[in-house]
């Protein structure tokens, strides 16, 4: 008992040690984006609290922290308040099965894609209900938008992650991982380029983020299925989101990208080796492009993000399975050690 | 007691109780969140019983997707909570007499004894494999025309909805994106040259 009680306080300390580097990252990544955002507008970006304005996202959170959470009437309040917890905590869970380095990795599970794919299909509660229990139109709007919009890319990641899981051999992220070992070439983003692609924009389109904000689009519909929540309520959907778009960028690392492999061979030393400063490097550029975007491109049309998901990703999606099972059948792609 | 057997009476309880708050809550939308606490809690029952793969399969499946489209319709439907009472009376000894023949079914299927006798391990845990290993074989090999049998009814069934609800609308104005993004700027910007316009009430510079 004793022993068991102790194993469950060291989970308890390694998911700590997981939640705690995420949650600032989440307000460094909200800091780099308001910085990017504001260089490729010719601003300055925040540069008034702390040196370069580093500290303006803790300061952002204190200000939320501070407000009071307004609850409209006729809300549902318990689903009121149930919602952003909802869109939180898996959100949090996902990042359980994600391998940060050789062996350094929370719940080494063989079924860690489907785990992941359960993980991200849950987060659409938290919206729905987040636009149903506000009792106000847009938020309604909003949500029935994401709801849609998630269901139907949810198909195409899931068949482009078919095309990772045949070439790869496993469900297991970490042998994911070491079935690309073998440099550059061998990472699964040369054979599976078009999914890469794919996986990448669904990525985009599941968190809801620009130019897939309809949403959100604060133009039509004010924000969304947030529109009135406030303070802490409404930071919790702001860090649930910015989690979410992490997630996706070490996913996308991680299955296409050689996750912790170097891309150099092991003669050269230090940086030959993989490490888990490998798989941050990938990620924060594979992140950078999700602020690329949003800088970039105007908002879709929702019957537009329609079109994509289903006319466009869907096909490409399923001739690639075959491509994948046929690369794999005629030993062209073979995993690596 | 071991961890294992806190967590599942833990799931056990709250199956139950969602179980239990589907039927009795009065608001609709309580209740199918009540269904996706059962399917949730089920799900960490299978994983405990070493069945990820199902377990997984379960929480994607039903609650990630039916159970959204279910809410949905709920939330859509404006429902008279009061109508959806009346009647619980009446139809209650009917609904008695099913709940009834329903436990006698399962106990005749799964038997008395085998509630006094341990289960046998599954096969995936008897061969050695994992569950999803164990499940991909089986399925393709073994089960290979029953799964591929229930595939293809499950296509037939796809085309019949999407046929069922197909009308063609004559008249209906659609968008062609491949003829969209072929056009070429000649076809909708007419340039013309002309002389500069001159006197007269012109813009003044």
């Amino acid at each position: 008992m004793l022993a068991e009680l102790l194993l469950v306080l060291w989970t308890l300390a390694k998911v700590l040690a997981i939640v705690l580097p995420l949650v600032i990252a989440v307000a460094m990544f909200v800091y780099w984006e308001r910085k990017v955002i504001g260089w490729m507008h010719v601003r300055m970006g925040p540069n008034q609290i702390g040196p370069l304005g580093l500290m303006q996202a803790f300061a952002d959170v204190v200000k939320l922290l501070l407000k009071e959470i307004v609850v409209p009437t006729n809300a549902n309040r318990f689903l009121f308040f149930l919602a952003p917890m909802l869109a939180l905590v898996p959100a949090l869970a996902a990042w359980a099965v994600i391998p940060f380095s050789d062996g350094l990795v929370l719940a080494n599970i063989n079924a860690g894609v489907l785990y992941l794919l359960a993980m991200t299909s849950m987060g659409v509660y938290g919206i729905i209900l987040a636009g149903w229990a506000s009792n106000s139109r847009y938020a309604l709007l909003g949500a029935m938008r994401s709801a849609a919009q998630v269901v139907s890319y949810e198909l195409a990641m899931g068949l482009a992650l078919v095309c990772v899981l045949v070439l790869a051999g496993s469900l297991n992220l970490s042998d994911i991982v070491t079935a690309q070992s073998g440099g550059l070439l061998h990472w699964f983003w040369l054979p599976l380029l078009p999914m890469a692609v794919v996986y990448f924009i669904s990525g985009v389109a599941e968190t809801n983020r620009a130019p897939f904000d309809v949403a959100e689009g604060e133009s039509e519909i004010v924000a969304g299925f947030h529109v009135e929540y406030s303070g802490s309520a409404f930071a919790l959907f702001f860090l649930a989101e910015y989690a979410n778009m992490i997630l996706v960028a070490f996913l996308t690392s991680i299955l296409f990208l050689g996750g912790w492999l170097s891309p150099f061979p092991a003669t050269w030393g230090l940086i030959g080796h993989g490490s888990f400063f490998w798989l941050l490097a990938k990620a924060f550029v594979v992140a950078f492009l999700f602020l690329w975007f949003r800088a970039s491109f105007p908002r879709y049309r929702y019957d537009q993000i329609m079109r994509l998901g289903w006319k466009v990703f869907i096909p490409i999606a399923l001739v690639w399975v075959l491509v994948a099972g046929l690369l794999k059948y005629f030993h062209i792609v073979a995993p690596g050690a | 007691m071991s961890i294992e057997l806190l967590a599942f009476y833990f799931f056990a309880f709250f199956a139950v109780l969602g179980a239990l708050l589907v039927i009795s809550l009065r608001n609709p939308v309580h209740a199918v969140l009540s269904l996706v606490l059962t399917f949730f809690s089920m799900a960490s029952i299978w994983m405990l019983l070493r069945a990820e793969f199902l377990a997984l399969v379960l929480i994607v499946v039903y609650v990630g997707a039916v159970m959204v489209l279910f809410l949905f319709v709920v939330m859509m439907l404006d429902i008279k909570v009061a109508a959806a009472r009346e009647g619980f009376i009446r139809y209650l000894p009917v609904g008695i007499g099913v709940a009834a023949v329903m436990l006698a079914e399962m106990v005749a299927l799964l038997g008395v004894r085998a509630m006094h006798v341990a289960p046998p391990p599954s096969a995936a845990v008897m061969g050695g494999q994992a569950n999803v290993v164990w499940i991909g074989r089986a399925l393709y090999t073994e089960y290979l025309l029953p799964f591929e049998l229930a595939a293809m009814i499950l296509t037939v069934g796809i085309v019949a909805a999407v046929a069922l609800t197909l009308r063609r609308r004559p008249g209906v104005r659609h968008q062609d994106a491949a003829r969209q993004v072929a056009v070429s700027a000649h076809e909708r910007v007419r340039l013309v040259s002309m002389p500069a316009e001159r006197g007269g009430n012109g813009a003044q510079p």
